[in-house]
């Protein structure tokens, strides 16, 4: 799920996104909260209507900004304090605000508010914060004015804590909610707390509701979380990294801007069927990106058709039962020989019976 | 008689050395398909027509009047080739600058097959213009034997063989002259005048000689470029001498700017339109503002760039203006002292704020 913020993918239109195949991308509550607010957007038939979108809107609860934007934010029981970087003032987002702008805007998905901390934080907090995420998402729940509209999924925390984890995972499984994420990763761990982490919370969900590991990401880290039991994901580096001159291939990723690619007159991907590998070459990205946005919309198409056609080679594999295969090509193109497999990869792989060779 | 044979790149060199080869062959071996202006009316010196057997392929057309599609670098400003095919009415014929390009002279000539395929526009029309509209040049940088271009990585002078060195690896369809048009910062002296009408010439014939031996070109039309600054004598010197040249279009250069007196520059416009034949196309640089143009097709003037409504994007405006025009002088008084119509849809606040927005802003814009 390609993220586009601000109710707008980043350098590309609604229609550009959907004609890429896209049938569903994100929207961040905090961030259209603030700018331009649930009111007009309500006024706009939702965010649906004011971005022109007609596929599916999953809506983050703005928690993840109390880590990303956290000097300028405070938790307490009631919700989280923060001063907005728009106009210096101080708001108050609470479970019911939250859900309340999300049902304004109206989106197919919502999240629920989440006590969130950073995956490197150790100690007392961390409980704190996974009880608090439970109360709150009972708040959450009890505040959507449109149960029969918009999902609202639960955020299972409890840091890379095993017996925290578990029990939050105990505690809302029991809550009667149309789907789960695994909040509280990708933040920056090692990666082989990362995986045991996201297991042991696959291992818990409930088979028959999707599971939305939030945050990820790197294609590897996509291929293994599927192997792991997930799936539904979201991650900013696709389009970030196009905005910085980075193409993403199937064996790494390529930074167009650098001088090598300057005569360089192949397309990024010989294999890739998108708008810009169809007529561009990387020289000619490399020349643009010096001065012209529109190299950044033009990576940023390519980086999303990227993304998306993973995703469904892995769908592909998976239902004609050759999914292992699939993961030991993957892994052979993306690393060139066993030697330069991650061993986390290998590991969380290994754990699910898929040996690579 | 210049016999111009329109395919594709790669096969160009080889068929044309074979044409030449066997003479009495050369007729009908060559495509007689160098492009044509068919004027339907010219209506109080506007004229009315179609610019045909454009392009590598010779089957692109041209209304009169009409604009170019402006880029930078090779791009639309913010565009792709997708959102571009999303707007009606894209213009046939694309306008790449020099100086946006220049740097990738060394790409262009290992790439070998031309800019338009390099830029993934490999059916358009390609006009290669000397500057970038946007970004006027620093005064006072040519010479009787080079021309400034500034591109991104800082001044690089042209002599004619270099010029038509980068044109070989750039392979556009039509090319604007090199060219002195350095008359329009501030008082042009006469001297200076009729040295840019002199340069110019001189670099026409250079370039048309080298042209001559160049097989990458053969398909191409070269624009001869009209100077003079405000010397109504040199303005018309220009004009004849360039008319003689086999040029395929013409150029009104350096009417941009603020520095010649609105007058001044319509009736010189004037003045130069009535000096060149009637089947080629004229073309202007610097023009953007819809009144404008309109005053320069009253004056005989085919062609325009299009980078004014890239300029409006920039100051976050967007275009809104009624089409029907009325060219009522007491309205236009009012109009060059102020922002007029920003206030039609608001009240008073709107045109203090539009006004304290951008002074640049015109009253064909909504901020």
């Amino acid at each position: 799920m390609p993220v586009g913020t601000q109710g707008t993918m980043k350098g590309i239109t609604a229609r550009q996104l959907e004609a890429l195949g896209c049938r569903i991308c994100l929207g961040n509550t905090y961030h259209l909260g603030m700018r331009p607010g649930p009111e007009l957007i309500k006024q706009a038939n939702g965010l649906h209507g004011f971005m022109n979108w007609p596929q599916s809107l999953l809506t983050d609860s703005g928690g993840f900004q109390m880590v990303s934007l956290v000097e300028l934010s405070e938790v307490t029981e009631e919700g989280v304090r923060f001063r907005s970087p728009y106009d210096g003032e101080e708001i108050l987002l609470t479970p019911e605000k939250s859900i309340k702008i999300q049902n304004a805007l109206g989106s197919d998905i919502m999240m629920q508010l989440d006590d969130v901390v950073s995956s490197t934080v150790r100690g007392p907090r961390v409980e704190e914060a996974m009880y608090r995420s439970i109360r709150w998402l009972d708040r959450c729940i009890a505040a959507n004015s449109k149960p029969d509209q918009q999902n609202l999924f639960a955020i299972v925390q409890g840091g890379l804590d095993p017996a925290l984890r578990t029990k939050c995972l105990e505690e809302m499984t029991q809550r009667d909610v149309p789907g789960f994420a695994i909040g509280g990763l990708s933040g920056g761990e090692a990666k082989d707390r990362f995986w045991r982490m996201v297991t042991l919370s696959t291992d818990r969900l409930p088979r028959g509701k999707p599971r939305y590991l939030m945050g990820v990401g790197y294609a590897t880290d996509l291929v293994v979380c599927v192997a792991l039991g997930c799936d539904m994901f979201d991650c900013v580096f696709p389009t970030r990294t196009a905005r910085f001159g980075s193409a993403l291939v199937p064996w790494g990723s390529l930074p167009v801007k650098n001088k090598q690619f300057a005569k360089d007159f192949r397309p990024i991907d010989e294999n890739c069927d998108c708008p810009t590998c169809r007529r561009y070459s990387r020289a000619f990205l490399h020349a643009l990106f010096r001065s012209e946005t529109a190299a950044m919309h033009l990576l940023t198409v390519h980086n999303i058709a990227y993304q998306l056609n993973l995703m469904r080679s892995i769908r592909e594999s998976i239902v004609e039962q050759r999914f292992p295969q699939f993961v030991r090509d993957f892994m052979r193109t993306m690393y060139g020989s066993r030697e330069r497999y991650p061993p986390w990869a290998m590991e969380a792989l290994a754990s699910v019976n898929i040996t690579l060779e | 008689m210049t016999c111009r044979v329109l395919i594709g790149p790669g096969k160009r060199a080889a068929y044309v050395r074979e044409a030449a080869g066997a003479s009495q062959d050369l007729h009908a071996a060559c495509q007689l398909t160098s492009m044509k202006l068919s004027l339907s009316k010219v209506v109080s010196g506007c004229r009315l027509g179609t610019l045909t057997n454009l392009g590598k392929n010779g089957v692109q057309t041209m209304e009169l009047p009409g604009c170019l599609l402006y880029t930078k670098t090779g791009s639309p400003p913010h565009l792709t080739h997708d959102t571009l095919q999303a707007i009606k009415g894209v213009p046939a014929v694309v306008q790449l600058t020099l100086s946006t390009l220049v740097e990738l002279h060394e790409v262009l000539e290992e790439y070998k097959e031309g800019i338009g395929k390099f830029i993934g526009m490999p059916e358009s029309v390609l006009y290669c213009s000397l500057h970038d509209p946007g970004s006027p040049c620093p005064s006072g940088y040519n010479n009787n034997k080079t021309v400034s271009i500034w591109g991104y990585g800082g001044r690089m002078e042209m002599t004619g063989s270099k010029f038509m060195s980068m044109q070989r690896a750039l392979q556009p369809d039509w090319i604007q002259c090199l060219s002195d048009g350095d008359t329009i910062s501030g008082e042009t002296s006469r001297k200076r005048a009729k040295k840019s009408v002199d340069r110019s010439l001189s670099f026409l014939d250079e370039c048309l000689q080298l042209q001559e031996k160049s097989p990458e070109l053969q398909g191409s039309v070269m624009v001869g470029v009209i100077e003079g600054g405000d010397m109504l004598e040199e303005r018309l010197r220009s004009a004849r001498e360039t008319a003689k040249r086999p040029v395929g279009g013409f150029l009104l250069d350096g009417f941009q700017g603020q520095a010649m007196a609105k007058e001044t520059k319509l009736k010189l416009m004037a003045s130069v339109t009535a000096e060149l034949p009637e089947d080629k196309p004229r073309l202007i640089h610097g023009i953007g503002k819809p009144d404008e143009v309109l005053e320069c097709i009253e004056r005989g003037v085919d062609v325009f760039e299009s980078f004014y409504p890239y300029q409006v994007t920039e100051r976050g405006c967007a275009l809104s203006f009624s089409y029907d025009y009325n060219p009522d002088p007491e309205a236009a008084v009012i109009k060059q002292n102020g922002i007029q119509d920003a206030g039609k849809n608001g009240t008073e606040k709107d045109i203090n704020e539009t006004s304290k927005a951008d002074p640049e802003i015109t009253s064909f814009e909504i901020f």
